[in-house]
């Protein structure tokens, strides 16, 4: 063994990155290893709802225990990712009272801070809930956004000396005499930052231990041991609205269902949800009755979302994990608590350890556990300190003054900038020349996407998710070719245009959700401006030679004569 | 008592403007009643008639001579190829600044994102551009102006395998305009050839940023810029720019808001008004009334319902775009006569699963009788006297067969001229 032993982190979603993050913080040597993007996985699919604890105040209290705590912490450590909306536990006259009292007390037995309002006072508070609502509950809920969190927590972990690999898979654990020793990777486009076109490989990586951090996918990997872990992935609708109808969560107040939240996100809200079991989590159906069912069961609570316009859907699988004895039926059943597996106490296999369960808001949390379990592994005795060292971006946030006249930005669009980058505004936004807008619709200036594309090599996807561009109402019908073209001032042609017709695939994949009224509309014009103006869905560079003499070279012949068409007024009803 | 007129047209788009043209020319009183802004802020001015087939065969260097073999749905069958010749050649008498009326063979012209585009008629300030001639380019790019990346277009071309060498560079323009300033700031400035200040000196724009290009020109015989180029004097300021570098000088088509497609929007209600028509912006037809014949239909106006009725109607009130066609999340219609629009009834239908897919909603739209009058799911005609032109028209994908200015042209003449003709 070296200096500190070797972590590999299988899994780079919220627990992944966060376990990378406090093992690299304890002088730990960490690989992490993520088969897509950061938040390819299940992080990258949720409603951004950072919980009170008030959801499960009635069902799961340890749960809600553990949600609360990490809302203080989060609101400290990653306020660039946090806007603390509150949130309403909405009774609606036939929701039962019981559960409601129920509800309160549970909230106040768990230490979150709850209140009684009234409908009126629930009503000014957000004008658009529905009229014959009862009351409601009103509890410390917000919005997190986990894109940047996760690419806060990579950005804290790579200063400490981690290693993190994206768009690399973890084909095969390394065993040998009944202990994992490594693991065996293929890279997508070779180790480093993703470059399109860049020639992939594989890599035997060696570790002193390894975390199974992978969520949903936590069984294949299990599998490629010879361990069973027992994931019950269950699947959820999300559908974006292209505003903010509500400023606060509003949750329904009943016992669990479906289409019982909205949750005001940025520039949008967003509806969910739904909760499937499915054999596969990258291959389930995503179906038209979950979208319908968002929009008319949460019109019973805000009315107006069922003329409102959607821009798109998304879907989530949860990884949720019961333990062997416990046999629900119902997914909506199983637990929301995470559980750590120690695969040397459960199976005989030393060397790897998987983390099942959990929830984004208890991410920190989650790592903290598992990173002492795996230091007490190697006796090694090393304070955690994720809860009290700020994210980068949420160090001092003196920052977040009027940026308009310093970087030449207009509001909103300073605001917004500062908002995203929190602290690390002053670094990114302080360039030399000229810094427009590149999207509009989520106030995007190039300094950021110059800054994402710093962090995320070619790939556009990954420059969406740390800036929001492409993610606003046009769904980036305005906005992909020029992302392009700032991916080109470091990249060659044709691997922009590889990382352009990804984000145009991608863009598409979520709006098929929402195609009806405005959105068809807009995605209409979309398909118009890019195959028509653009013609992206010819491009001669991606297909057979074009025979350029063939066609008009612009010279007109001497006499000035026509060579087609038909005289001006040679029609028959022609009158003038 | 209602507005009166012969042909009313409803919609003043690149198909309403050529319907009321045709009918205003052939001395029919002739009223246009547009809502929104048109279409053609969001389009490049290009004004292309097939280059594609449905089957994606191309790009065709003849689109006449494709259109025999079109699906019987598609516009262009009920017009014929004889139709769309006329049309292009009232567009061609209408619009003197456009080119291309000299061959039927099509053009290829770069577009901003580096690809080429297929078009049968193309403004004068591009024809500079065509990727057919076989002079080197040079593109020169703004700092600040995120749609055109002069360095990215000039690659893309070159794997394109254009005739000619391009390169591309990008400058800071001349003056302190602002990071976000929009493309007609940069018109309004050439158009005046107004004063910059360039090193505590204050110089006419123009000769300015002649200067800067002048510095990164070497040799090439063309230079292009972003379509920023003026906007009442696009080809002085072309002129000028020429003069001063010894080259050729054009524009690259751009996204919205794009100025081609504005001058092109102002030249066509320029010939509307010399030929006589009347035009009404900003308010939308909200309702009607008849049964199998339309007796008049509904403005509205400031909260008012202002009757207006004719003879002969024309519908070319836009595509999914435009708003001539609508949806919601059981059906789509057509929102001012109901007329019908065949569709799937489950929406899921309504897309594939690739961006540029064979989407059904691309195609869209209402089907008419051969004298373009909208039919019913049966087959009847909807109304006797209304004929639909342009992007409400379903049963084609403008955007996969770049045929969006030729169908609307050709459409726009042909339901223009024959509601004249009724009228009389």
């Amino acid at each position: 063994m070296a200096s500190a032993p070797h972590i590999a982190v299988i899994g780079g979603g919220s627990t992944g990155i966060g376990i990378a993050r406090d093992l690299s913080m304890r002088g730990l040597d960490v690989t992490l290893l993520e088969q897509g993007n950061l938040t390819h996985g299940t992080t990258g699919r949720m409603h951004g709802l950072l919980h009170s604890g008030g959801r499960y105040a009635v069902s799961d209290q340890a749960s809600a225990r553990e949600c609360i705590e990490e809302n203080r912490v989060l609101r400290d450590i990653a306020g660039h990712c946090v806007e603390m909306t509150g949130g309403l536990f909405v009774k609606r006259p036939e929701d039962s009272e019981e559960y409601f009292q129920e509800k309160l007390e549970g909230c106040r037995a768990c230490d979150i801070p709850a209140e009684v309002v009234s409908a009126s006072e629930a009503r000014a508070m957000e004008p658009h809930l529905a009229k014959d609502i009862d009351k409601a509950i009103s509890v410390p809920d917000g919005a997190v956004d986990p894109f940047r969190l996760v690419a806060a927590n990579a950005a804290s972990a790579s200063e400490h000396g981690a290693r993190i690999e994206t768009h690399s898979t973890v084909e095969d654990l390394i065993v040998e005499d009944e202990e994992v020793v490594g693991v065996e990777v293929e890279h997508a486009s070779g180790a480093g930052e993703r470059v399109h076109g860049t020639e992939g490989g594989r890599e035997e990586i060696r570790a002193d231990y390894v975390v199974n951090a992978t969520g949903a996918w936590a069984g294949r990997i299990g599998d490629m041991a010879g361990v069973d872990v027992e994931v019950r992935p269950s699947k959820g609708v999300m559908t974006i609205m292209n505003t903010r109808q509500v400023d606060t969560v509003i949750n329904r107040c009943r016992p669990k269902g479906d289409a019982d939240i909205v949750v005001p996100h940025e520039t949008t809200c967003i509806l969910g949800t739904t909760d499937e079991e499915v054999e596969d989590p990258e291959d389930y159906p995503e179906e038209q009755w979950e979208v319908d069912m968002m929009l008319e069961t949460l019109t019973e609570l805000v009315p107006m979302l069922e003329e409102a316009r959607t821009i798109r859907s998304f879907w989530g699988v949860r990884p949720l994990y019961e333990p062997p004895n416990v046999g629900s039926d119902d997914p909506t059943d199983i637990t929301r608590d995470y559980f750590l597996l120690d695969h040397a106490e459960r199976d005989g296999l030393e060397g790897m350890t998987s983390i099942v369960g959990g929830k984004l808001t208890t991410y920190r949390m989650m790592g903290e556990e598992i990173s002492d379990h795996v230091c007490e592994q190697f006796g090694i005795d090393a304070e955690c300190r994720t809860a009290d060292v700020p994210l980068p971006g949420s160090e001092d946030f003196s920052v977040l003054r009027d940026y308009m006249d310093e970087f030449g930005l207009r509001s909103p669009i300073g605001r917004r900038s500062v908002e995203r980058l929190g602290s690390r505004a002053d670094e990114v936004l302080k360039t030399d020349g000229p810094n427009p807008t590149v999207c509009a619709c989520e106030g995007v200036t190039r300094a950021e996407i110059q800054d994402a594309i710093g962090q995320s090599g070619s790939d556009l996807n990954a420059v969406r998710i740390r800036t929001r561009s492409s993610m606003g109402n046009c769904q980036g019908g305005f906005c992909c070719h020029r992302m392009a073209n700032e991916l080109h001032d470091e990249y060659d042609e044709a691997t922009t245009r590889a990382a352009w017709d990804e984000l145009l695939e991608e863009r598409w994949r979520g709006q098929r959700h929402a195609l009806w009224g405005e959105q068809l509309s807009q995605a209409m014009l979309n398909y118009a401006l890019h195959a028509t103006t653009q013609n992206r869905d010819n491009d001669p560079a991606d297909g057979d030679p074009v025979d350029f003499a063939a066609f008009d070279d612009g010279v007109e012949p001497a006499d000035g004569s026509p060579r087609g068409g038909v005289a001006t007024d040679g029609g028959e009803y022609c009158g003038d | 008592m209602a507005i009166e007129s012969d042909v009313l047209v409803i919609g003043g788009g690149l198909a309403g403007l050529t319907s009321a043209l045709a009918s205003a020319r052939v001395g029919a009183d002739t009223r246009l009643v547009s809502y929104k802004q048109s279409t053609l802020r969001n389009a490049s001015g290009l004004v292309d008639v097939l280059g594609y087939t449905p089957a994606g065969e191309g790009p065709l260097t003849d689109p006449y001579a494709a259109i025999p073999s079109l699906p019987t749905e598609h516009p262009y069958r009920t017009v014929g190829v004889e139709r769309i010749r006329e049309a292009l050649s009232l567009f061609d008498e209408v619009v003197p600044n456009y080119r291309g009326g000299h061959t039927d063979t099509n053009a290829l012209v770069p577009t901003h994102g580096g690809t080429i585009k297929p078009t049968a008629r193309y403004p004068a300030g591009a024809s500079a551009g065509l990727a057919s001639d076989g002079r080197d380019v040079l593109l020169v790019g703004l700092e600040s102006m995120v749609d055109f990346d002069a360095p990215h277009a000039a690659a893309h071309l070159e794997a394109a395998g254009v005739p000619f060498d391009v390169r591309g560079v990008t400058i800071r323009f001349p003056g302190d305009l602002r990071a976000d300033a929009k493309v007609t700031r940069y018109a309004k400035l050439l158009d005046t050839n107004g004063d910059v200040a360039v090193r505590g000196r204050n110089r006419p724009v123009r000769e300015a940023l002649a200067e800067r290009v002048n510095a990164e020109l070497d040799g090439e015989a063309r230079v292009g810029f972003p379509a920023i180029l003026g906007d009442d004097d696009t080809a002085g300021v072309r002129a000028a720019l020429s003069d001063a570098l010894g080259a050729a000088v054009f524009e690259v088509p751009m996204g919205p808001p794009s100025l081609p497609g504005l001058r092109l929007e102002d030249a066509l209600f320029d010939a509307l008004d010399r030929a006589g028509g009347r035009f009404e912006t900003g308010n939308p037809v909200v309702d009607s009334d008849g049964e199998g014949r339309i007796e008049r239909v509904y403005i509205e106006k400031n909260g008012a319902r202002i009757p207006n009725s004719a003879d002969q109607y024309v519908l070319a009130t836009g595509g999914l775009v435009g708003k001539g066609v609508d949806s919601d999340r059981g059906r789509v219609y057509e929102p001012i006569f109901d007329c019908h629009v065949p569709h799937a009834d489950d929406r899921y239908e309504w897309f594939e699963g690739e961006a540029f897919g064979d989407h059904d909603f691309a195609r869209f739209g209402v089907r008419t009788d051969e004298d373009l009058r909208p039919v019913g799911g049966d087959g009847s005609v909807e109304f006797d006297n209304l004929r639909a032109a342009g992007s409400v028209l379903g049963g084609y994908d403008f955007a996969a067969e770049k045929s969006g200015s030729g169908v609307s042209i050709s459409t726009g003449y042909a339901a223009g001229r024959r509601a004249a003709q009724e009228a009389q």
